[in-house]
This record gives C-alpha cells, sequence and structure tokens, in this order.
C-alpha cells in the first residue's frame, strides 16, 4: 500500500495511454485485439493485467516489449517509459533499453531459451552487451545470479544446455537472465502458467524477491487469480481487449466493482472455501472483428439491462483509487462497500 | 474459468495465415502452375513441330558454311559443319524432351510400388528395401549413370535403363515416408479395422494421398533427368552423333567459345528454361495437392 | 562433448553392409554388360586369343560367386587389378588423383556456404519482400541450370571473357590450386546453393518466430547480433542433413565439372578410363567415391551432434 501511494505522487515508470492494437487488413474487418487500454506502473510497483485467453493482456505486454508479432501493429496510443515515447524508437534505442531497463520473461521455459547455447551463456549476453562486462566478468556475474535464483551448484548449471533442465530450473534461468542487468521494469508474460503447481509458487516467491531485492518493478500478465493475488499489489481485469476494472488487489478482491470480476472469482476454485460451487461464465467472448457496441460483457452478464448494450462504457473511478467500466457498478456492487 | 482461446486464431503464422478458401481456388488460378504449363507446353510444342519450324536439316552438313554467325539465313548461326544452330537446337529439343519425360515412367512406378510396400507393410520387407536404396544412394547420381551407361553400351535405351535403376531411390524413399505417416492416420486404422484387405486400403485411402507427393517429386525428377542426358550428350556418353542433342551441341561449342560463345549459351538457356517451367509445375502442384506443406 | 562422439564406431558399424552393398553394386557392373564382357572391353582389338586371354584374368569362367568372393579378397588386400592403360594398381591411379577431387569438393562446400548463407539471412530477414521474392526464384532457375553449362558460362565470362581466371588445369602450389579451381568450384557451390538456400531460408523463419529468438530481442539482441548469436547456429542444424544428402550430388557433380575445366581428377580419370574401357579404373573410382559418400553421412551426424546439443546419437542408437 505504501508503494502505492508513493507510485502516485512520482512519475509512472510504464505509462500506457489508450493503446488500441489490431490486425490491419487491406480487405476491411479488420480485428482489435486491444482496445483503448491506459494503465500506470510506478517504480518499484508489482502491476498485474488478468483476463482469459484472448483478453488482450499479452498483446498488450508485447506491445511494450515491442514484440508484437508479424502483421500485429499498434493502431493508436503511447505508450512512455521512463519519459520515452517507446512506439517511436529506433530499432537501435529499443535495443539499447530493451536488459538493461526493460527486460521480459516467458510463458514457456521449454521453448524460450536458445537449445543450443550454455543456460551460463545466454545469461551473460545480456551483462556483456549492456554492462561492458568482459566474457569473464559477464559469466561470473551469470553464475552469481544463477546463484542468487536458488539453484545449487550454480557453476555447473551454468554449463548445462536448457534441455538437461527441468521447466522449473530453465523459468529460474530466465529470471535471472531477466534480472542480469537490474531493469527497471520486468514484463511477465505467464511466468508461471506451464509449470507444476508446486514448483509455481516458488518461481513466484522467488521472482518476487529478486525483483525487491533489485528495485524492479513488475508488470505481470496471467489469467490466475491466485497468481496475481500472490504476486500483485496492483491489477487490471482485462477482457475482449480492453480494461473492465483497475485497483488494488486486495480491494478488487475484496469488493470486486466489475460484474466480470465478480465472474472470475466464482469461476475460478477458492482453497479457502474448498466446498463452493464453481460457476462458469456462460456464453462466448466477443468476435474481436465485429465486437457488439456497449459493454462486450453485456451479453453474458447476469445484470445485464439493455442500457448495457449501448454506448461507449470509458472506465470511471468509482471508489477511491478504483475504477470500473460498468455503469452499474454503484448500484450492483454499492451495497458491499 | 472458462478457457478457449483466440488468440490463435489471429496469430499470423504462416500455416493458419493461409486462409480455407485460398486451397480451394480452381487450378488455373495458381500463377506457378499456369506459367510452368505454358512454358512446358511451348517447349514440348516447339519439339513436336521442329519438322515444320526448324529452317534446315539438322544433320546435314555444308562445310562451306561451317561456322557463320547469326544472319538471315541462319538466325543463330552454323556449326562447325556447317549445321544450323536453329534447326538443332529445335530438333534437340525433341530428344531431350522425349528422354526426360519417358525416362521417369519406369522409377515412378517402380520407386512407388516398392516403396509403398515397404512404408505399408514394413518388417523385414522394410528393412531389406531401404538397405537396397541406401547401397544406391552411395552412389552420386551422375557417377553411376555414367558408368552404366559405359556398361550398358551406348544408345536411348541404355539411358533409359541406368536412369531407372538409379532414381526410382528416390520415389521410394518419399513414398515410403507418406505411407506410414498416412498408415497412422485414423481413417486408415478404420479401414482396415473394418476388414479390408492390404491391396484396397493401399489402392483406395493411402493411394490417392501419397501419389500426388510422388508426382510433385516427378516434375523435379525430369529436370534431374533432362540435366542426366544432357551432361551425358555433353560427355560424349549419350545419344550417339549426328543426331541433335543439347548436351552435345554445348560440347562442340566449347572449342569455339571465344568467338562463337551464343552457341554454348543458347541450348542452355533451353535446359533453363524447360526445368524453370517444370520446377514452377512442381510449386504449383504443392500448393494445389498440400498446401499445408507450403513454407 | 566428446562423449556424445561414443555413437561414431557403432555408426561406422552400421555402414558395414552398405559398403558391402557397394562393392556388390561395383562387382556385378561388369556382369550387366552385354554379351561376352572381355569381348566389348577389348572392343575393336578383340582377338579370339586376347579374348580368352582376358576372360581368363578376370575369371568369367568361374561361378559369379566365386569371382565375387575373389574380388572381395583382393579389395581386402588393397588390390583392385591393374589399369590396362597404364599398367599400375588402379589404387595408386586413384590415391593420385582422389587429393584433387578431395579439395575440390572441399572448395565447393566453403562457396557453398558463402553464397548461400547471406542469400538467405536476406530473403528470411523479410519474408514477402521483393527480396525475399528475388532471394526464392533463384532455386527454381539454379535447379533448372545444367553444371557443366554453368561451367562453361563461368568460362566465357571470368576466364576467355575478363581473363580473371584460368581456363583449365590444377596448378602446381597451393595458392596455384585455389586460384585455379576457384571457377570449378563456384560452378559447383552455384549448382548446389539453390537447394541449400530454400531448406536454409525455410529454417530461418522457424527460428525467427520461435521463442527463444523473442527471449534474444528481449535482451537487446538484434541485427546481426540476433542472427549470429541465436538465428544461424540453429537455422543451420537441420540444412547440414540436406547438406549432407547433396554432398553425394556435389561429388557426382565435381566428376563431370573436372572435364569442363580439365581438372587432374577421379572425374577426368573416369571419363579418360570409360573412352578407354580400362574396366578396373572406372570400378575402382565408382567404389572410392560411393565409399566417400558413405562415410560423407557419417560426418554429417558427427556435424549434426556438435552443433545441436540436444542430439544423442549413442542412445539412439542402443534403442
Amino acid at each position: 500500500m505504501s508503494v502505492v501511494a508513493l507510485s502516485r505522487t512520482v512519475e509512472p515508470l510504464l505509462s500506457v495511454q489508450h493503446l488500441t492494437i489490431g490486425i490491419p487488413s487491406s480487405g476491411g474487418g479488420h480485428a482489435t485485439l486491444v482496445r483503448d487500454v491506459s494503465f500506470e506502473v510506478g517504480p518499484g510497483v508489482r502491476y498485474g493485467l488478468v483476463g482469459e485467453s484472448g483478453s488482450g493482456k499479452s498483446m498488450t505486454l508485447k506491445a511494450i516489449a515491442g514484440l508484437l508479432p508479424r502483421g500485429v501493429e499498434v493502431l493508436e496510443g503511447e505508450i512512455h517509459f521512463d519519459g520515452d515515447d517507446v512506439l517511436t524508437m529506433s530499432p537501435h534505442e529499443r535495443r539499447r533499453i530493451m536488459g538493461p531497463r526493460m527486460a521480459m520473461i516467458f510463458q514457456e521455459p521449454m521453448t524460450a531459451l536458445n537449445p543450443t547455447t550454455r543456460v551460463g551463456k545466454q545469461i551473460a549476453e545480456g551483462p556483456r552487451r549492456h554492462l561492458g562486462l568482459s566474457k569473464a566478468d559477464a559469466q561470473e556475474l551469470a553464475v552469481d545470479m544463477i546463484r542468487r535464483t536458488g539453484i545449487p551448484d550454480p557453476a555447473r548449471r551454468a554449463r548445462a544446455y536448457p534441455h538437461e533442465l527441468s521447466g522449473g530450473l530453465r523459468q529460474r534461468i530466465m529470471i535471472a537472465m531477466a534480472l542480469s542487468c537490474k531493469p527497471a521494469l520486468v514484463l511477465c508474460d505467464e511466468p508461471t502458467t506451464a509449470l507444476d503447481v508446486t514448483v509455481q509458487d516458488q518461481v513466484l516467491r522467488l521472482l518476487a524477491q529478486l525483483c525487491d531485492d533489485m528495485g524492479s518493478a513488475l508488470t505481470f500478465v496471467t489469467h490466475d487469480l491466485a497468481v496475481v493475488s500472490q504476486t500483485c499489489s496492483r491489477l487490471s481485469v482485462m477482457y475482449a481487449g480492453r480494461i473492465m476494472e483497475e485497483g488494488n488487489v486486495r480491494e478488487v478482491y475484496e469488493a470486486p466493482q466489475h460484474p466480470y470480476t465478480e465472474a472470475l472469482f466464482q469461476s475460478a476454485p477458492d482453497f479457502d472455501d474448498p466446498g463452493r460451487r464453481l460457476a462458469p461464465i456462460p456464453g462466448l467472448p466477443p468476435s474481436l472483428t465485429d465486437p457488439p457496441p456497449g459493454c462486450p460483457f453485456a451479453p453474458r452478464c447476469q445484470y445485464a439491462i439493455e442500457s448495457c448494450s449501448t454506448g461507449s462504457k470509458p472506465l470511471v473511478e468509482v471508489r477511491h483509487r478504483h475504477l470500473s467500466a460498468c455503469d452499474l457498478a454503484d448500484q450492483i456492487f454499492g451495497g458491499t462497500r | 474459468m472458462t478457457t478457449f482461446s483466440l488468440t490463435h486464431r489471429f496469430r499470423p503464422s504462416r500455416r493458419e495465415a493461409r486462409p480455407a478458401a485460398r486451397r480451394l481456388r480452381p487450378w488455373y488460378q495458381n500463377r506457378s502452375l499456369v506459367a510452368g504449363l505454358v512454358i512446358v507446353c511451348i517447349m514440348v510444342l516447339l519439339a513436336v513441330l521442329a519438322p515444320v519450324l526448324a529452317p534446315y536439316n539438322p544433320i546435314k552438313q555444308n562445310l562451306n558454311e561451317a561456322l557463320q554467325g547469326p544472319s538471315g539465313a541462319h538466325w543463330l548461326g552454323t556449326d562447325k559443319l556447317g549445321r544450323d544452330v536453329l534447326s538443332r537446337l529445335l530438333y534437340g529439343a525433341r530428344v531431350d524432351l522425349r528422354i526426360g519425360f519417358l525416362a521417369v515412367i519406369i522409377p515412378f512406378v517402380v520407386g512407388t510400388i516398392l516403396g509403398a510396400i515397404a512404408g505399408y507393410f514394413g518388417g523385414w520387407l522394410d528393412i531389406i528395401i531401404m538397405r537396397i536404396v541406401d547401397v544406391f544412394y552411395a552412389f552420386p547420381l551422375f557417377l553411376l549413370v555414367i558408368a552404366l551407361v559405359f556398361v550398358l553400351g551406348p544408345g536411348e535405351s541404355s539411358i533409359y535403363l541406368a536412369i531407372a535403376l538409379v532414381s526410382w531411390v528416390s520415389y521410394c524413399k518419399i513414398v515410403r515416408g507418406e505411407v506410414i505417416v498416412a498408415r497412422q492416420q485414423e481413417y486408415v486404422q478404420a479401414a482396415r479395422l473394418g476388414g479390408l484387405n492390404n491391396a484396397r486400403v493401399l489402392g483406395r485411402h493411402i493411394g490417392p494421398n501419397v501419389i500426388s507427393q510422388a508426382i510433385t517429386y516427378a516434375m523435379s525428377d525430369i529436370v534431374m533427368d533432362i540435366m542426366v542426358i544432357v551432361t551425358l550428350g555433353y560427355l560424349g556418353l549419350g545419344i550417339t552423333p549426328p543426331t541433335a542433342e543439347w548436351g552435345s551441341m554445348i560440347a562442340d561449342a566449347q572449342e569455339f567459345i571465344t568467338t562463337l560463345w551464343w552457341m554454348a549459351v543458347v541450348p542452355g538457356v533451353a535446359v533453363v528454361i524447360t526445368g524453370l517451367g517444370l520446377s514452377l509445375i512442381g510449386d504449383g502442384l504443392t500448393d494445389l495437392l498440400s498446401p499445408e506443406r507450403r513454407k | 562433448m566428446l562423449s556424445r562422439l561414443k555413437f561414431v564406431p557403432m555408426r561406422l558399424l552400421q555402414a558395414v553392409p552398405v559398403a558391402f552393398g557397394v562393392t556388390l553394386v561395383v562387382f556385378f557392373m561388369v556382369h550387366l554388360i552385354p554379351g561376352n564382357p572381355a569381348e566389348s572391353i577389348l572392343g575393336a582389338q578383340a582377338t579370339p586369343a586376347k579374348v580368352a586371354a582376358l576372360t581368363d584374368q578376370m575369371g568369367l569362367n568361374q561361378p559369379v560367386v566365386q569371382q565375387y568372393w575373389h574380388f572381395l579378397s583382393n579389395l581386402a588386400h588393397g588390390n583392385l587389378g591393374e589399369s590396362y592403360t597404364y599398367q599400375v594398381p588402379v589404387l595408386t591411379l586413384v590415391w593420385q588423383r582422389a587429393p584433387v577431387t578431395l579439395l575440390l569438393v572441399a572448395y565447393s562446400v566453403v562457396l557453398m556456404l558463402i553464397i548461400s548463407i547471406p542469400l538467405s539471412m536476406l530473403a528470411a530477414s523479410r519474408p514477402g519482400h521483393v527480396r525475399d521474392h528475388a532471394v526464392r526464384v533463384i532455386p527454381l532457375v539454379g535447379l533448372g541450370m545444367p553444371q557443366f553449362w554453368v561451367g562453361v558460362m563461368l568460362l566465357l565470362v571470368f576466364a576467355v571473357g575478363t581473363g580473371w581466371f584460368p581456363v583449365g588445369g590444377y596448378g602446381d602450389t597451393m595458392m596455384d590450386h585455389l586460384w585455379y579451381l576457384f571457377l570449378p568450384a563456384l560452378t559447383l557451390a552455384i549448382s548446389i546453393s539453390p537447394v541449400i538456400i530454400r531448406s536454409l531460408r525455410a529454417s530461418m523463419l522457424n527460428v525467427l518466430e520461435s521463442d527463444y529468438v523473442a527471449t534474444a530481442r528481449s535482451k537487446g539482441a538484434g541485427g546481426r547480433s540476433l542472427f549470429a548469436g541465436h538465428v544461424l547456429r540453429n537455422a543451420i542444424i537441420p540444412a547440414v542433413s540436406i547438406v549432407g544428402v547433396n554432398l553425394g550430388y556435389l561429388v557426382g557433380g565435381t566428376l563431370v565439372i573436372e572435364k569442363v575445366f580439365a581438372i587432374p581428377g577421379l572425374g577426368s580419370m573416369l571419363i579418360e578410363s570409360i573412352f578407354a574401357r580400362d574396366f578396373p579404373s572406372v570400378q575402382a573410382v565408382a567404389l572410392f567415391v560411393a565409399v566417400f559418400v558413405v562415410l560423407v553421412g557419417v560426418l554429417t551426424d558427427v556435424v549434426y551432434t556438435l552443433l545441436d546439443p540436444r542430439v544423442d546419437l549413442t542412445q539412439r542408437m542402443n534403442a
């Protein structure tokens, strides 16, 4: 909480404004994957982007990292990092910040490491390029980073090839790699989804601890609400390419201000209340090529009324620093205050 | 939580970005195929019509007019025996194209059958056939063809036989691989369990899928056969003189390359154009028959 | 690292049956000759006495199995017979000529890599761009060019036309060799590059789409450092087997190209022997080249294993 309060007063580290991402197509009917998304992440803050597959959370992250797949483009909006507009950066400038200022951890540790290069060398690559370290110094730093991720016998592990390591170890290597240049911001794309639940927990703890040690901020994309609650202090819930709700993790958990968030909670298992019945969300998300007017969740929303299907639904601050895109937030959730 | 994947539909991966509609395009909208067919048809027509089109008898010598440059009478000049180069070029197409197209038949049939047997039945049959294939693979194509043509004696039939002995192995390998994949497909398993006998399963269910691969390969194989024929001709091991043939034309011309260079260039260009046409057809067929393989 | 090469002896052992088959083919070449081989080998100079003598010398009046056994045991003693033309053991001739051909092959492989890698990088770095299309046309045209004709064309332009390179021959010193063999090697490289470019382009595109390249980008790698550090090595791995398969074609091509540039290698020996009806020499060249190709297959596996740490052929062989 104190960190969040502080972040209000200083310049945000990352500022995403009205970001719209899509696949332009000459034949009309282009798909919009992310629509008018805005949020800010302060220095040292751990920020979660939560949503189902296809909600646009990963694309948002990739746009920040400049790693959008071929054919997918930022159609509108701005992304500022450290005061610089990353979307207008030259590839050269972009490469200068990727690593030492901003780093990324990917979803699939099995495929995200170069299979033909020893992991130590892969970790050392960034420090050599950006910190100007010698080969030996960079290698030493790599071994040290591996040690800090809690892998035993780091010097030996540094000489391993990725295929010789388990998924959990590989993800630790990815974390070591991402943090090797002490970046101000670490972007994580579902970093624990591919791992066993027990390993997941260890990796998350490690990630949080190392980020704290280095003073790095975190932007964390996941579909798993439990993961966000464990890792982040603030979060946005995305649906069909839009932010539905934004707030501090505790407050969103205690009193969600959007029917979609509420439905998400009800469809996810809760370990504190194992007897509760899971309530799947009926229906399917809307088409991305031809989205319906109004609130994208309206067709599946149990509270929906006629006015939900018309007009734009901007994010509105419904409580202190707690925003919702639902017109009816006050009426539906007012009682829970 | 409901999980479904929308993102994957929009990932512009090469494979998925190819909409189904394009697969259903009729063959005549396939640019490679049409261009290839046009080129090959023109070459074949020129070959077939050579007796009509050729201004001179291709083997008639006229030593008074030897080694002339291009002129109104001889568009491409004359060779050292005074024979009209253009006429020889046209008649050469008859030889090179005929052998190229015909030579592909035996290896195609033999290789496909052996490959299908090896892939379908597996076991010791597979092992034996594939060891034989390995042995033939150890010999570079040209080496074996040259040695065989030498052993079998000069003439067209030796060339057919040599090519057949050498090039069936490629069909065998391709078809075997395809059959092994096809055999594991559910519909083939179902057909087998349904009591269809082996010949029927092979012929009706595996055949059509596999054959298309072999046909696509056959296009590049024809190119290869033409390569072999002109190379043999160049080395003086192919079609016996004085029959006009592109390879031997190039060999004859090499002597005079400092002055009459086009005599060496033109027959080669004819080979390249033919090869280009066949390659385009092959590409087009790949697109048409198995779009998912296209990279 | 070296422990991963434990498969090599085993792999060599596996090559034995193939080598055995190769000897069969080389042996039976004689028996494909229509009529009496001795007669047709002697050709115009065949007199009944000579034919009888040669028939006896070749053991043609013995049972085939015995002949083959004889052939094998001679082979085991390094005896492939005497050249009819030069009256010296053919193996001696082969050992004289082989270095020339092997140098030519190695030279072509180097030039092939110099041609193929940049071109496929050019194509793969901007798929669908004009330069990609330009590079993709190369195989269409390139595969239809007879090797010897490419050689004649290079000769025409760079030897006859500009005089930059010799018209033929081999030279005396190593520098000379490289100078004389440049055009022949370039010819072979040009003729094999289309296949390699095609496969390299495809595998580079695969690698460029891979997660680990995204990881590398997220570390600030880009442009040249990305290609050199991450793309090239991974993309070359699948291409290695393509190169391996095509080396046979390359060696076959060398035999022909040697004739174009008058290079005293195995190819010229083969063609000379054929015209001289020098059968043992033809057999020896065929045998040598085939064994070489089999060994190249083993070498391909070694390179593959060294390049890709995931490959463990030792295990696959024992399985």
